[in-house]
């Protein structure tokens, strides 16, 4: 049984027919749509380009598979090796793969939710909500949080012709993620773009008219912005609610694992049956020592839902381990950004490549003398040669005597202090 | 000790016709030194880490000569200069970033999907009349009857090249190509006729573009000349991509389309599944790619040491990236001897990869299908004249130089 009906969903339950497995297969889906993508929601769908309809995934291997579409997962017996569904039924399981992924992070506010015209962006339905209110002209839109998601809306919002404010509690969007040296060609390429960027930044309160349509935001400084539609982009949380009874080590930073995919009981045994793949998967990857990571990264869900069905047909003994490069692309403001590796703790960046006032260089990170992470703004075609430095540990800056190498400038990264534990369920901006 | 002259062999002309055992050798060591100094990487592990790597320049073309010509002011102060300019203003394929992409970006403005695509009837008609052509014959030559004039006449159109120029561009176009064969571009002789022959063909182009200018029309030349709006590269370079784009039309998909033909005719079965179903031809082009590429290696430089496949390439040598070895790689594909259209995951470098992966595939699978499809469906019973056909001499850009086939009529 296949738990969840998206990117990581169907690639799993493709590799369990394509290595031989021939017996009944179930695939829960919470959404009632065949499984879509979803990177092109906040890019070619939200600039109207692509009909949010137009992004069913092609299904590679005949499944025979039953659908039960529409019906979220609400409880996993681990034991009875159950799961229950949102319309009271029980499905049995030999095996599962646990791919339920991630859902939107609310606005901390249910009220201020409520008001019309505020959205998230994660399913086809937000979506092709969200494009039919941005096709209402709306007279500002405000972006909360500048995420990748938050960038790449309110680069098509620009596209659209539509007045963007964004709010963001670091120095610069992307902060996090890549740092705000880097961040910082966000910030002018936004600036080009028209956007109203406002740094360190918070949303205070989300304030409606009397008709229940939202009219203005206040800001942490008491500053108030006239708008009439908010995108709320603060990032993903994983969906582990529906795990609460089921003795698994699963909480806000997902369902935990061992280096085979298989889910870890709240005692640290792997559970024989039971695997996890795509956003919801936090596991040791060996490429960074073993350290536990979860990655949201349409990639990696492809390619970890492929190595869990592997492991999920194979003998107890003969489980490989999940080792993975994580890797990410965007596309907002004209530029292509490509990235492969993990930031997390890198202490030095170094542009190895093309220039920053140029806005198409690749950088690269280093964390203690080695190479970590390495981010290209239109310049991806040499970024394999850097995954495979950070592969082999290669130390920091990798000098590769390149064809367009520049004096290799070394800088401070600028990475926003980490989140307070307290804060990491409540709203980040 | 392993055979340091397999490339050697390779270049000879004597096994032109079936190079492919000597690359099963080469990829005993994916990256093999050979006696000359030169790395050749053969194994597709080897050649994808390598393709993609920032250490391996373009800019390996020996520079510039133009032959004494007895005249003092010419040999010692103007052809100086001119060589100095055509090393300064590479066709792009020899060219690194910044310079390479920042041309290749404003040939890509002119070369989107939109123009591509609108070459779908020209490509069909200019088939149907060159198959039309050999109808009551028994004989055809493949090379001459279509696989030669039908790319000639799509780029030509694509730039704008009026159509009564074509001729003097087959013996331009020829010279040139030599530049991407590592005998004949080392040779002072082929240099000089090189350099000779970039001269006439930019004479002719500096006239062309600034009738482009005058009279803009919708084609490439006029584009690239005028930037529409856009940025608009420097003449000297505008000179050499226009020369790199007209040769490249002439001098590569010639071999992709005989070499397709080739392989079909040696698998009937093939050619008749083709011919029930044409939409298996991406299946059968992309297999051809794999099979048979058109640019069986191109070279580069290495500008750092670089450790691949446990040998480390030194920082200066001479780099062969063997594509059609790598794309027989039984590591990579199965049963790679096999031409086998319905192979899985199909990841050739047939087209290269990386930074300077073919820019004008999109055209070139247009072509390729369009004219399969119709000589599979249109020649009746067509069997091969001679096997193996006799190949014209280049190495790299390898193809037969006639491909008799005789036909039983024209549907």
């Amino acid at each position: 049984m296949v738990v969840g009906a998206s990117l990581a969903g169907l690639r799993g339950a493709e590799a369990l027919r394509r290595n031989g497995y021939d017996g009944p297969l179930t695939i829960v889906g919470a959404e009632p749509h065949a499984p879509y993508d979803r990177p092109p929601l906040s890019k070619h769908v939200l600039a109207g380009e692509l009909a949010p309809g137009a992004t069913t995934l092609p299904v590679l291997e005949t499944l025979d598979a039953r659908w039960r579409l529409g019906t979220p997962a609400v409880s996993l017996d681990p034991r009875a090796r159950t799961v229950g569904l949102a319309d009271g039924t029980a499905l049995a399981f030999d095996k599962l793969l646990v791919a339920i992924g991630a859902q939107a992070r609310p606005w901390a506010n249910a009220d201020e939710t409520r008001l019309t015209g505020v959205f998230t962006l994660r399913g086809r339905d937000d979506a092709q909500a969200l494009c039919t209110a941005l096709a209402a002209s709306p007279a500002r839109v405000l972006i909360v949080g500048g995420g990748l998601i938050g960038c790449e809306a309110a680069s098509c919002c620009r596209d659209l012709g539509l007045a963007v404010t964004l709010v963001d509690p670091n120095a610069t969007p992307l902060a996090r993620s890549l740092g705000a040296k880097i961040g910082q060609t966000i910030v002018e390429r936004m600036k080009r773009a028209g956007v109203d960027f406002r740094p360190n930044a918070k949303v205070r309160a989300l304030v409606g008219d009397p008709a229940g349509r939202v009219s203005s935001a206040v800001l942490h400084d008491g500053a108030a912005i006239a708008v009439d539609l908010v995108i709320v982009a603060l990032g993903a949380v994983r969906s582990v609610s529906w795990l609460a009874g089921a003795e698994l080590q699963a909480d806000g930073a997902g369902l935990t694992c061992d280096s085979a995919c298989r889910a870890l009981f709240a005692d640290g045994r792997p559970s024989p049956d039971i695997y996890a793949a795509g956003d919801v998967a936090r596991w040791p990857n060996a490429i960074y020592g073993g350290r536990l990571v979860s990655v949201e990264h349409w990639g990696n869900a492809v390619a970890q839902a492929i190595h869990a069905a592997r492991n999920m047909l194979a003998a107890p003994d003969d489980q490989s381990d999940y080792v993975h490069l994580p890797a990410f692309w965007s596309s907002q403001f004209g530029v292509n950004i490509k990235a492969v590796g993990l930031t997390d703790g890198a202490d030095a960046l170094a542009i190895v490549h093309g220039t920053r006032a140029s806005h198409r260089f690749l950088a690269v990170y280093g964390k203690a003398g080695r190479t970590i992470a390495a981010v290209s703004f239109d310049q991806a075609r040499w970024l394999p040669a850097y995954a495979e430095q950070i592969l082999a540990g290669a130390p920091f800056p990798p000098i590769m005597h390149a064809s367009d190498q520049p004096v290799v400038e070394r800088l401070a990264p600028g990475f926003p202090p980490p989140r307070a534990a307290a804060s990491q369920g409540a709203a980040d901006a | 000790m392993p055979d340091d002259t397999l490339f050697a062999q390779v270049l000879d002309e004597a096994n032109r016709a079936n190079p492919y055992p000597l690359f099963a050798e080469l990829r005993r060591n994916p990256v093999a030194r050979q006696s000359d100094g030169k790395y050749v990487v053969s194994g597709y592990a080897a050649l994808r880490s390598v393709i993609f790597d920032p250490r391996l320049s373009s800019e390996d073309l020996p520079s510039s000569r133009r032959p004494r010509t007895g005249n003092p002011f010419k040999d010692w102060v103007l052809n100086r200069i001119k060589d100095r300019v055509s090393n300064a203003h590479r066709p792009l394929i020899f060219r690194d970033p910044p310079d390479h992409d920042a041309l290749r970006a404003l040939v890509m403005d002119q070369f989107g999907p939109g123009r591509v695509n609108a070459l779908h009837g020209r490509v069909g008609e200019l088939v149907d009349g060159m198959i039309d052509a050999v109808r009551g014959r028994d004989e055809v030559c493949l090379v001459e009857d279509l696989s030669y004039p039908l790319p000639v006449a799509v780029i030509c159109d694509l730039l704008g090249v009026p159509s009564e120029d074509e001729p003097r561009f087959q013996h331009w176009s020829t010279q040139l190509a030599t530049a991407l064969e590592p005998d004949a571009r080392r040779d002072d002789e082929t240099r000089g006729a090189n350099a000779r022959t970039f001269d006439e063909i930019a004479a002719y182009m500096h006239q062309l573009i600034a009738r482009k200018r005058k009279s803009p029309a919708d084609d490439m030349l006029s584009g690239l000349a005028n930037g529409a709006g856009k940025q608009v590269m420097g003449d000297v370079d505008l000179i050499s991509t226009a020369i790199l784009l007209l040769v490249a039309g002439h001098e590569t998909t010639v071999n992709l389309i005989t070499n397709g033909m080739l392989t079909l005719l040696r698998n009937p079965h093939e050619l008749e599944k083709l011919r029930a179903d044409p939409e298996r031809a991406p299946r059968v082009i992309e297999e051809v790619l794999r099979f048979e590429p058109p640019v069986q290696f191109r070279t580069r430089k290495a500008l750092g040491d670089i450790e691949v496949a446990s040998v480390t390439i030194p920082k200066g040598s001479a780099v062969v990236l063997l594509i059609a070895a790598a794309n027989r790689d039984p590591l990579r594909f199965p049963d790679p001897d096999r031409f086998d259209p319905d192979r899985q995951d199909n990841q050739h470098f047939g087209f290269g990869g990386g930074l300077h992966y073919c820019v004008g595939a999109p055209l070139a699978r247009i072509e390729v299908e369009i004219a399969l499809v119709s000589l599979c469906r249109r020649l009746v019973e067509p069997r091969l004249l001679v096997d193996p056909p006799p190949y014209r001499s280049g190495a790299s850009l390898r193809g037969p130089e006639q491909l008799g086939i005789s036909i039983a009529g024209v549907r």
